[in-house]
């Protein structure tokens, strides 16, 4: 890797990179110094630096205080839906990945490809359809309609097959069954451990599609109490024309909701590399 | 001797049939239910149309119509239009995307950078960040009252309007481009990270420089990667709906029939049409598999394989 001329040819590299680092950084920073300003001052000091009377903390109070303390609990929903969507999902990709690349069963390789049809699927094709399919038996507007749906990840099934067939022998398995161990102990104890990184991948995928996804919440859910940030933000940002403040509000909301997401991904990186090692060179 | 060696191997599988049914059924059952029944629903509601009977009397009744909605939507000039102005789009964004992205990737893995893993995360960043708020973001960034940009663009006598209507397009792709490039990034450094280094050792061995590398060793490996990547993006860029949706407030180039996503979106609950709004939904479906399959076909073409 190392040679003498290493340092001289950096210079290109690192100043494009430097450039494209600048350009990803951009709305970032914007942000981050817009959420200290006040309605006037956002639209008269410039973007990229504070105003002379930065308030932060005046706004983060009222961004947590605005409409009954509503960007909390958009916070905890959006936890929610994410949280408890993408666990269960990963749960039941993890088995039926598992499943598909241990088990010989009749239909297997229809099964997979239909499930592989579903990661091409557009999702928001699926979206309106299923408005009018659960609004039939009465689940839109509730918890339900987004959690639900969140809990299917048909690419979760295609890495975790992928995943399993490397990384759990036959030979182990066999083993453990000679042993006297039952499939499902054996699933639950020996496989899941050595599929670990794609378990992980698997959720952090889910957890940000379900915390990114916009088109389902907004057709399922009219009750602002069940939304998520991503909803909540547009609801306050459609009553800027009403009240100024509310460009405050959006700014800072969008500010603490982009910065959590970004610790959660930065924190977790070393896991989005071991998946998707996987998913692209057997792909 | 034989009954019993057939016995345990009758056994054997009816457990292992038993475990297969837990791991496997779950799943199966939540698929049906939130993929394949809503695709079915909106094949068969595209085929039905509500009439109110005769003078107004009586309850509405559901008629099969066959293929009156799709004609109906293909003969409404604001929805062909929208699928010209996505097909546009992806003119636009797809190579866009795929070259931006494959270019970070190689610059990341040239060996030359300092810092790899920083920039690694700087870019790959905006995929945590929803589209709906990074749309929002853009937007004030758009917007010369509130963005810096173009404030120091307009001190140097620059005076640009990102959403005008010979630009609009392109200020959607950058907030497309911004929030995947390295997420697609990210997926080609690890296909990158998986070619054996005695490859490049071998090749600079014979003399070969850092672009005949990347010409003839990195590029020709990364190719079905790439193929995935400019996949993804193609049925990606043909659903825009999201960015569109939160920047019309500031522009009058948006209509809210801007995309066949928008205009399915206006049927289905403005115009409380759903009927035609599943007929343009299975449109942009169709539109989205022929030409991820017509791209995967090109590629793939025997004598086609430049690179």
């Amino acid at each position: 890797m190392v040679n003498r001329r290493t340092w001289l040819t950096s210079i290109p590299v690192m100043a494009v990179m430097i450039a494209a680092a600048a350009y990803f950084l951009l709305p970032v920073l914007w942000v981050l110094f817009s959420a200290t300003k006040s309605p006037g001052d956002l639209f008269g000091t410039f973007g990229l630096w504070f105003s002379d009377s930065p308030q932060l903390f005046e706004n983060l109070g009222r961004l947590f205080t605005q409409d009954d303390n509503a960007y909390g609990g958009w916070l905890v929903n959006s936890l929610v839906y994410a949280g408890v969507g993408a666990l269960f999902a990963t749960l039941m990709a993890t088995g039926a990945g598992y499943a598909m690349a241990k088990y010989e069963f009749k239909g297997r390789e229809a099964l997979f490809s239909i499930v592989l049809g579903g990661v091409l699927v557009p999702a928001t094709v699926i979206a309106l359809p299923l408005y009018f399919l659960l609004n039939g038996v009465s689940l839109t507007g509730t918890y339900w309609s987004v959690l639900l749906p969140g809990m299917v990840s048909p690419f979760g099934v295609y890495l975790a097959r992928i995943y399993a067939k490397d990384s759990v022998p036959d030979e182990v398995i066999e083993a453990a069954r000679i042993d006297g161990a039952g499939d499902l102990r054996i699933f639950y104890t020996m496989a899941t451990r050595m599929m670990t990184p794609a378990i992980v991948t698997i959720f952090l995928f889910q957890f940000v599609a379900i915390w990114n996804n916009y088109l389902l919440p907004l057709v399922m859910l009219n009750d602002s109490k069940t939304f998520p940030v991503t909803l909540g933000l547009t609801l306050w940002n459609s009553q800027t024309q009403r009240d100024p403040m509310f460009y405050t509000l959006v700014v800072t909301g969008a500010a603490v909701s982009a910065i959590l997401l970004i610790i959660v991904m930065v924190s977790l990186q070393r896991f989005w590399k071991a998946g998707l090692t996987a998913g692209a060179t057997k792909g | 001797m034989t009954s019993i060696t057939r016995s345990t191997a009758r056994r054997k599988p009816l457990k292992q049939r038993l475990t297969l049914t837990v791991l496997l059924v779950p799943f199966v059952l939540f698929f049906a239910a939130f993929f394949v029944l809503p695709i079915g629903y909106a094949i068969v509601d595209s085929l039905f149309t509500v009439r109110s009977s005769g003078l107004g009397f009586g309850a509405p009744e559901k008629v099969f119509v066959f293929f009156e909605n799709y004609a109906r939507a293909l003969a409404t000039p604001s929805f062909v239009e929208s699928i010209g102005r996505v097909l546009l789009f992806a003119v636009i964004e797809v190579p866009l995307m795929v070259v931006f992205s494959l270019v970070l990737a190689l610059l990341l893995e040239s060996g030359k950078a300092h810092f790899p893993r920083v920039f690694r995360v700087i870019y790959f960043m905006p995929y945590g960040v929803p589209g709906v708020i990074a749309s929002l973001l853009w937007g004030f960034l758009y917007v010369p009252s509130t963005s810096p940009v173009l404030q120091i663009l307009s001190n140097f006598g620059l005076d640009f309007t990102p959403l005008g209507g010979d630009s609009v397009l392109f200020a959607i792709a950058n907030i497309a481009l911004w929030g995947f490039a390295g997420y697609n990034m990210l997926i080609i450094v690890a296909s990158l990270k998986s070619v054996p280094g005695e490859l490049y050792e071998a090749a600079r061995i014979d003399g070969a420089g850092e672009f005949a590398i990347i010409r003839h060793i990195k590029l020709p490996l990364l190719r079905p990667t790439v193929v995935l990547v400019t996949v993804f993006t193609i049925i990606g860029t043909l659903q825009l709906f999201v960015e569109p949706l939160v920047l019309k407030p500031l522009t009058t180039a948006i209509n809210s029939d801007f995309t066949p996503n928008l205009a399915a979106y206006n049927q289905a609950f403005a115009q409380s049409n759903p009927n035609l709004a599943a007929a343009m939904a299975v449109i942009v479906a169709l539109i989205a598999f022929v030409f991820s399959f017509g791209f995967l076909k090109l590629v793939n073409r025997k004598g086609n394989r430049a690179w």
